[in-house]
């Protein structure tokens, strides 16, 4: 009953939507493979790759630094994640975008204590749009990737440490060999939806001008008017682009499932495939 | 429980007529652990008080005692997976480093067995078994696979070598678990409940692995309550009540007649059932 209202509702949503000519799908098609689209959606997924890259370093360094027994690591670690989580990434982009070159006129890389100069450049040509989405949406997601991380770390049975220092290993060799690697699999699933997560979140790196799926679109359909048309074109590329990740995390999950469940379940194509096994009962059938 | 059982189904070639873990006279009377006076606390229960134990090279020795007295703790301190509050420890004549590089090199050289096997979940047996001997001990990968399966097959579990810890039982897991200890040729072999969590037909499989470490001359501190093992293996029975020595004892004259009224206790306890 439920369902048939429902199934209902959906028609007449449907039939709205194609009455009201709200878009004109020849445009949709036509600027969806169009290059400045094509390259923004390109942007999209280097500047989402990268952050989460940068999110996942900073998440796993800043997780070990927070269990530390080091108090200064750990608090180092705690307010890092305050502030990261506390604020907008909004407000972290147009930070690292408007308000670190009028502060810092000049980048500089020196080696500590001495004058010797590496690297320099004016924080106007080094804080370009791609370094400010890069660092405000990586800096940010690592406050985020550190609490999963942490987690991760905590659920992985004592007795795994142990067994490893009495055998003579060092903590940092223990971290990397024997308790991050188990951590992986309850890493996995939090990082794939984080992952899904920035591919739209980097949307807002738009507002650093940089030149990424929404960027673009919305460039096209300031001069050209066809707002709802480049809206849709950019919201089926993040489509695409979600459900690729999406299927990835699948496959990802299996792989770190390993020592953990007896079995791997079966991927969908194995599924597909055993059961396309001749002799199997209803292959036979259908003959 | 009682020792002829698995006795009896052992190979013939075995013979126990000596007590194994006894050593012949010629054999090396080195001092590998020496405690003086080790205490310890958590918060405000004394685990260990004034604990006193020398166990010398090629000795097996059998830690008994009630649940809580302090037996497992005991062991943890003597590779320092606790710290000590007061009193010394002497491994191999060296005082226990505190921390950092010494403490691993020495832990290194201290095998541990867990009553809960520990195996690493996301590697192989055999990884299991080489990642000590690889990564500490900077044995090439070809030569630690090699001593690793003739490890597993000196356990007998050499056709596993490839399963992961979670596809094994828990008598071959522990096995597993020591292996990977040997692996290191520890001076010492310390097992806390190796067979507690084991289902009763498993018991015996790591028992014999153990019985014939003991046979060998490994050095061993191993806390059980088989006392078919005690009776077969050991040299001497420690029985340890409320953090404390009660009573030393070599095995046959522990189980037949023990000197003190809660050791009497205690052993009425475990054979009733
Ligand atoms: N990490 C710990 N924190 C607090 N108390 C502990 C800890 N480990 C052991 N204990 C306590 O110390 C006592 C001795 O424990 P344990 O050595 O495990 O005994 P056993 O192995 O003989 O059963 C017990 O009362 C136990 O509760
Ligand atoms: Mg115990």
């Amino acid at each position: 009953m439920a369902a048939a209202v429902l199934l209902g509702l959906l028609a007449l949503l449907i039939r709205l939507i194609v009455n009201s000519r709200f878009a004109d799908f020849a445009v949709v098609r036509h600027y969806l493979f169009n290059r400045s689209i094509l390259v923004g959606l390109r942007n999209t997924l280097v500047i989402s790759v990268l952050a989460q890259m940068v999110g996942i370093t900073l998440g796993v360094t800043l997780s070990v630094m927070r269990l530390s027994k080091n108090p200064v690591l750990s608090v180092t670690s705690w307010l890092y994640i305050w502030f990261f989580r506390g604020t907008p990434v909004l407000v972290q982009l147009l930070f690292w975008f408007n308000a670190v070159p009028q502060v810092f006129k000049t980048f500089a890389v020196s080696v500590p204590f001495t004058h010797i100069v590496l690297y320099q450049k004016p924080m106007v040509l080094f804080m370009t749009s791609f370094m400010a989405a890069l660092l405000g949406l990586g800096l940010n997601e690592g406050a985020y990737m550190a609490e999963i991380v942490r987690a991760a770390i905590i659920s992985v049975d004592e007795g795994q440490t142990e067994a490893a220092q009495a055998l003579g290993m060092r903590s940092g060799l223990i971290m990397r060999r024997v308790v991050l690697p188990q951590a992986m699999r309850v890493i996995i699933p939090p990082t794939g939806n984080e992952f899904i997560s920035m591919l739209k979140t980097s949307s807002l790196a738009s507002v650093v001008l940089y030149g990424e799926l929404l960027r673009r679109a919305s460039d096209i359909y300031s001069t050209n008017l066809r707002v709802v048309e480049l809206l849709l074109d950019a919201s089926i590329w993040y489509l695409v682009l979600t459900s690729i990740a999406t299927i990835g995390q699948y496959y990802l999950e299996r792989r770190f499932a390993r020592g953990a469940s007896r079995e791997l379940p079966l991927t969908p194509l194995q599924r597909i495939r055993r059961n396309l096994v001749p002799g199997r009962p209803w292959f036979r059938v259908l003959r | 429980m009682a020792s002829p059982g698995f006795r009896a189904v052992l190979p013939g070639a075995l013979c126990y007529n000596r007590r194994v873990g006894e050593a012949d006279p010629a054999e090396d009377k080195r001092q590998l652990v020496v405690l003086e006076g080790v205490r310890k606390s958590f918060g405000d229960l004394q685990a260990l008080r004034d604990i006193d134990l020398t166990v010398s090279a090629g000795e097996v020795v059998v830690l008994i005692g009630p649940s809580g007295s302090g037996k497992s703790t005991l062991c943890r301190c003597i590779n320092r997976l606790e710290t000590i509050d007061a009193g010394t420890i002497l491994i191999d004549g060296m005082p226990l480093p505190q921390e950092g590089k010494a403490l691993a090199r020495l832990r290194a050289d201290i095998g541990m067995v867990f009553q809960s096997f520990n195996l690493f979940a996301h590697k192989t047996v055999l990884q299991n078994v080489t990642l000590g001997p690889i990564k500490v001990r900077d044995i090439p990968k070809a030569e630690a696979a090699e001593r690793g399966m003739a490890l597993l097959e000196r356990v007998g579990i050499a056709d596993k070598a490839d399963r992961y810890p979670a596809e094994l039982s828990g008598g071959q897991q522990q096995r597993a678990a020591i292996a990977r200890a040997l692996a290191m040729d520890p001076k010492l072999m310390l097992f806390d409940e190796p067979t507690s969590a084991l289902d009763p037909e498993m018991i015996k499989e790591v028992l014999d692995v153990m019985i014939e470490l003991a046979k060998e001359g490994t050095t061993m501190i191993v806390v059980t309550h088989e006392m078919g093992f005690a009776r077969s293996a050991a040299r001497r029975v420690v029985f340890m009540d409320g953090g404390r020595i009660v009573e030393t004892a070599d095995p046959d004259t522990f189980f037949s007649s023990p000197s003190t009224e809660r050791a009497r206790d205690f052993l009425s306890k475990i054979l009733a059932h």
